[in-house]
């Protein structure tokens, strides 16, 4: 059992001012999940009649992409998994006492309360085009196109993001293309995102500018952060699929 | 808020197509920065091969000034546009709302920093090295080719020493330390620079990612040791 | 409470042609005219809002999390089954039909489970189509592979995040219909009460969970894809936020709560580690494949698993159930380990588990095949408990993952409310007491995106495209409204002295103790007297902090945790009114000799409907009498 001291950012809305708050938190073993050690402290909070610190999270098994936090200066801290999924034994081998919780900060993240950021600008790069367009009912047999193994390996990695933002987190420039460029190369490794390939990098890019996330300057940190290994061979998919539907517009 | 239109860029262009552009106006400055070396490096040859190849430049004629002016507006459309972006990164990095003064002083939009897992510091500075080859250039132009004794542009056809006027120039130990310093800060941006530009154009894929990602580091090291080794032969009287 | 089935006519393979051909159509040009309410995103809520948008009408769609993409159905691991027999290994829609029939222990209504075996190739070839990457063969062609309680393989799988993939692909499809309008999506908005007049659903009262709002949205039709009820047990595999809230409030405005005490322990969990913890972990089934089930012979034997020898090991699942060995069907999985912990013979530091040992399947194929296959899983586990499985045997211990109950519905996924249409999870319909693995997919796809769009056109056609809305300015509306805010104030001024956690954790024990994986009826009598207790406790003590006009998540908690607590009692009542053991269903009175589950096809063949008569009442016990007359009821056996 171990005790923290953890400084974490405390916001009541998006219009206030926010600052670090300190607590001690006791009585941490090392098999809890970084998430459960911040559940004991907010029933500490709840018990002196304190308001709970909020935090995203949701299924608590490192695929729904709710959860979030820099921890410690890294977004889902030190180790590549996701918050819920970082244990606390990983800073009691490393002798570390001293934890600081910060949300997600981005121009495109505004912050809701506390270390709860609104993410919905990934939401509308997706309606912006991550799809393909087929409509229930109209799907020929699923074996009808066979797919090459590496082609559908190469998607499936691009598929494998669960939009938990980390990229823009890590990002000095909070950029969003490891997010934007993950759906454009998953799709446009498939035939059947093909039809719209063109389309589909456009709009994406544009509405990605337009939520006011930063251009990419290639640091590769999105990648060193990402949670599921997500690479930036899609953002150089990304950027030929761009430069792609350029030339198909002029040709 | 988000879903802003003050987030897009003038003129309809995306950040996406920006940066091509900053890549490719940085693909033109390497390599015009390769040539001016490789003329430069004729300093080591015997005899006037460096005077020679600089009168030659200079009785190019009107081409001189295409040459010129092209390199300027390259030069200024990838100075302008990576300004553009750098400014809009940083507002796209915020939504920090603490009035805390030192957030602000710092740049940093993490109360402790970020601590990165893998971005080299050529990558996290190029603004910064970038400034340094801006604020360089200024002073190398005013220092060789509108040099002090020259105050109007020197007449194509005037015949000047140019390799007494590198090694007088080089032989001041301030000059020579602000050329080095200059030219190390022109390695860390090709450093990053040359790899980045190929990943922003799409080049990097299975077949040339190791070549693309020792392409930096190659041509940072060529520019720099060339570069550098001028001013630090003259003040060593090798030549 | 009336209910009726309907059931159409005709052989079992032609009822749902039939259904379709029958009912009535909505003139494309009307549909915009017709509002639905969608609650949930969840692989369900997802598609029936994609799919309905794409047809033209006005969808509303909610869910409580940040984005629709973050619903639950996105852990599911395993895989997605489907008729489709690519691998000529004997599949057949009647097949999987009779499969998952027999695997729900014949408890569940035939005709449904014919209809979601049919679509379940229909899911398929439209998940292909919208991009799902699905794994694939070196040919290029998709692979398969059998799952837990299945003799072919039929399991479409994308390595072990299919629910991932799926939900992303209906969400894809949602997300192009909010672009086109067709579809307004809310997020973080929890609804907390159905507005129902005269027994038909006008629309919903919901709380926008950021600035606290309480509002009213009017609908034709609402349509509930709100997922299971497991986190009643507090300690489940479900997401932190998943709740009954949503159905449970139906239930109490009249929509028949079927078969509640049908829970689905999953065998391969990893086990608790201490007091600490707030979820347990799903580890898939398909580890089963290859994974050997076994605990020492001797009780308390603390050696290291490497030390202990073959002939000292009781590969029990290997023993009992010689055909099936370790792919015995979950409930029988659960069971077993259950028993052997039970005997003392469990193992790791609480004795709470059982060794799934890899260490035959890595030295026939090799420890990169093994990787190959569950080598997300290996590291996942690895992570959580800081243990090798390439090195040590993994410990699992079951865990509440899935709830076959829910609220009862027709054929057409309408429930006792008319216009109340329940999908997915959140219905008792296609499962009966056990689910098959792979077959939770398949169900809230086929629901969301080929059922309910057909089913809800007949109720919809029916109104007529110059209906009108019941404005929320009613009276039904304002006095539904007006109760949520009241029990809101209610929680906030308790101001009493226990956090909303600590009753949910002891309402769990209770529930784990007398209503998990063996039940009793002493054990359910007392569970249902302790509930009460626990309730008037809650109400007299707990401590919600903070305000209701803004970002609350204690407050969000508490309507929650308030919600389980009268919840739990029901799923008690259920429990101990059925006097057999079914599926996930096993009353330790009911058993064979050899231990296993007796059902009484006699008085127990039907789904139990349960009907709300008031807070302090006694809930009334309706049935719905199953009948087979395609598969014969049989003692399922997996010897």
């Amino acid at each position: 059992m171990a005790a923290y001291n953890i400084k974490i950012w405390r916001q009541n809305g998006p219009d206030s001012n926010g600052s670090m708050e300190r607590h001690v938190v006791k009585g941490i073993d090392g098999d809890m999940s970084f998430l459960e050690m911040l559940d004991h402290l907010n029933e500490d909070l709840e018990e002196q009649g304190k308001e709970p610190v909020a935090f995203d999270h949701d299924c608590r098994e490192g695929i729904c992409g709710a959860c979030s936090l820099v921890i410690n200066g890294q977004s889902h801290g030190p180790e590549t998994t996701t918050t819920c999924q970082l244990h606390m034994r990983s800073f009691e081998q490393a002798n570390i006492t001293e934890i600081t919780v910060e949300p997600f900060r981005a121009n495109g993240f505004p912050i809701i309360r506390d270390c709860v950021v609104d993410r919905s600008g990934f939401d509308r790069i997706i309606q912006a085009g991550g799809y393909v367009s087929v409509n229930t009912g109209n799907a020929p047999d699923a074996n009808a196109n066979a797919i090459a193994k590496p082609d559908a390996d190469t998607a499936f990695d691009a598929a494998a993001c669960i939009g938990c933002g980390a990229c823009v987190a890590a990002c000095k420039n909070a950029s969003a293309m490891l997010f934007v460029s993950a759906k454009v190369s998953h799709l446009a490794h498939l035939p059947q995102g093909d039809a719209e390939r063109h389309e589909r990098v456009e709009s994406m890019v544009n509405t990605m500018d337009r939520e006011g996330f930063g251009s990419c300057t290639n640091y590769g940190e999105c990648e060193a952060a990402c949670p599921k290994s997500i690479s930036t061979d899609n953002i150089a998919t990304l950027n030929r699929e761009f430069i792609r539907a350029k030339i198909g517009r002029i040709t | 808020m988000s879903s802003n239109s003050n987030n897009s860029l003038p003129g309809g262009i995306t950040t996406v197509g920006a940066k091509m552009l900053v890549a490719l106006t940085g693909i033109a400055l390497i390599l015009f920065v390769i040539a001016h070396m490789l003329g430069n490096l004729q300093i080591f040859l015997a005899g006037e091969q460096l005077n020679e190849y600089a009168h030659k430049l200079k009785s190019m004629g009107p081409l001189l000034w295409v040459a010129r002016i092209g390199l300027l507006s390259v030069f200024l459309t990838h100075i302008s546009l990576t300004l553009v972006l750098t400014r809009r990164n940083a507002k796209a990095r915020g939504n920090l709302t603490s009035p805390e003064p030192q957030i602000r002083i710092t740049g940093e939009r993490y109360i402790n920093g970020y601590s990165y897992k893998t971005a080299t510091t050529a990558s996290r500075f190029m603004i910064h090295t970038g400034i340094v080859i801006f604020l360089f250039v200024i002073y190398h132009l005013m220092h060789f080719t509108i040099s002090p004794e020259h105050p109007t542009p020197m007449p194509a056809d005037s015949l000047i020493d140019v390799k007494k006027m590198v090694i007088d120039g080089f032989s001041n130990s301030i000059i020579s330390g602000v050329y080095i310093l200059a030219q190390l800060a022109l390695a860390g941006h090709i450093y990053h620079g040359a790899s980045s530009a190929l990943q922003t154009l799409g080049l990097r894929t299975d077949s040339t990612k190791f070549g693309v990602s020792k392409l930096g580091i190659l041509l940072a090291t060529l520019i720099g040791i060339g570069n550098i080794s001028i001013p630090v032969c003259v003040m060593a009287n090798i030549i | 409470m009336k209910l009726d089935a309907k059931i159409p006519e005709g052989p079992i393979e032609e009822k749902w042609a039939n259904h379709k051909m029958a009912m009535k159509l909505v003139n494309p040009a009307n549909k915009r005219k017709y509002k639905v309410i969608i609650i949930g995103s969840g692989l369900a809520g997802a598609s029936a809002a994609a799919t309905m948008g794409e047809l033209g009408y006005n969808v509303e769609c909610f869910c409580f999390q940040d984005s629709p993409r973050r619903a639950h159905s996105i852990a599911a691991q395993g895989g997605i089954n489907a008729a489709k027999n690519y691998p000529g290994d004997g599949d057949s829609i009647y097949r999987l039909f009779y499969d998952t029939v027999k695997g729900g222990d014949f408890r569940s209504r035939e005709a449904n489970v014919y209809r979601l075996a049919y679509i379940s190739n229909q899911i398929i070839d439209h998940c292909v189509a919208q991009g799902v990457p699905f794994a694939r063969d070196y040919g290029g062609l998709l692979d398969n592979r059998s799952f837990g309680g299945a003799q072919v393989s039929r399991t479409f799988y994308a390595r072990g995040q299919t629910g991932q993939q799926l939900l992303i692909g209906a969400y894809q499809a949602l997300s192009r219909q909010i672009a086109a309008g067709t579809v307004k999506m809310h997020t973080r908005t929890e609804m907390l009460d159905v507005v129902v007049a005269d027994n038909v659903a006008k629309g919903v009262v919901v709380r926008n969970l950021v600035n606290g709002q309480v509002e009213s949205h009017s609908g034709d039709a609402v349509v509930l894809a709100t997922g299971g009820y497991g986190n009643v047990f507090y300690l489940s595999t479900n997401a932190m936020g998943c709740n009954v809230t949503a159905a449970y409030r139906a239930y109490k405005k009249g929509a028949g709560f079927a078969n509640p005490c049908y829970t689905q322990i999953h065998p391969t969990c990893i086990p608790v580690s201490g007091d600490h913890q707030s979820k347990l972990t799903l580890m898939s089934e398909s580890l089963r494949n290859d994974g050997r089930v076994w605990v020492p012979k001797e009780l308390g034997d603390k050696r290291r698993p490497e030390e202990i020898p073959d002939d000292e090991r009781d590969y029990y699942l290997e023993r009992k159930y010689p055909s099936f060995g370790n792919l015995a069907p979950r409930d029988i999985a659960s069971r077993s380990a259950k028993e052997v912990c039970d005997e003392g013979r469990g193992v790791g530091n609480t004795g709470l588990g059982v060794y799934l040992d890899f260490r035959d399947a890595i030295n026939r194929l090799g420890e990169e095949t093994i990787s190959a296959r569950y080598g997300n899983l290996f590291d996942m586990y690895e992570r959580i408990t800081a243990e090798n499985p390439y090195k040590n045997p993994m410990r699992i211990y079951p865990a509440v993952h899935y709830t076959m109950g829910g609220l009862w519905v027709d054929y057409n996924l309408m429930s006792t409310i008319q216009g109340l249409y329940v999908i997915g999870e959140a219905n008792f319909s296609d499962h009966g007491a056990n689910r098959l693995g792979a077959s939770a997919l398949m169900q809230g796809l086929a629901d969301g995106y080929f059922v309910l769009p057909q089913t809800i056109a007949d109720y919809l056609a029916t109104m007529g495209a110059s209906h009108e809305r019941l404005p929320i300015e009613d009276e039904v509306f304002v006095q539904a409204e007006e109760a949520v805010n009241n029990r809101i104030n209610r929680l906030l001024n308790v101001n009493g002295s226990r956090t909303v956690d600590s009753f949910h954790k002891e309402l769990g024990l209770i529930m784990w103790e007398n209503c998990g994986m063996s039940r009793l009826k002493k054990g359910l009598e007392t569970a249902i007297e302790e509930i009460p207790k626990l309730r008037k406790d809650f109400w007299a003590n707990v401590k919600v902090n903070g305000s209701a006009d803004n970002f609350n998540i204690s407050l969000e908690k508490a309507g929650r945790v308030a919600d389980f607590l009268e919840f739990g009692e029901l799923m008690c009542r259920d429990a101990l009114a059925r006097e057999e053991s079914a599926g996930g269903h096993f009353r330790a009175e009911h058993q064979t000799a050899e231990g296993e589950a007796l059902r009484n096809d006699d008085d127990f063949c039907h789904s139990a409907v349960w009907e709300y008569t008031g807070d302090d009442a006694v809930p009334i016990r309706h049935e719905e009498a199953l009948k087979f007359d395609n598969v014969k009821l049989a003692t399922r056996s997996y010897k």
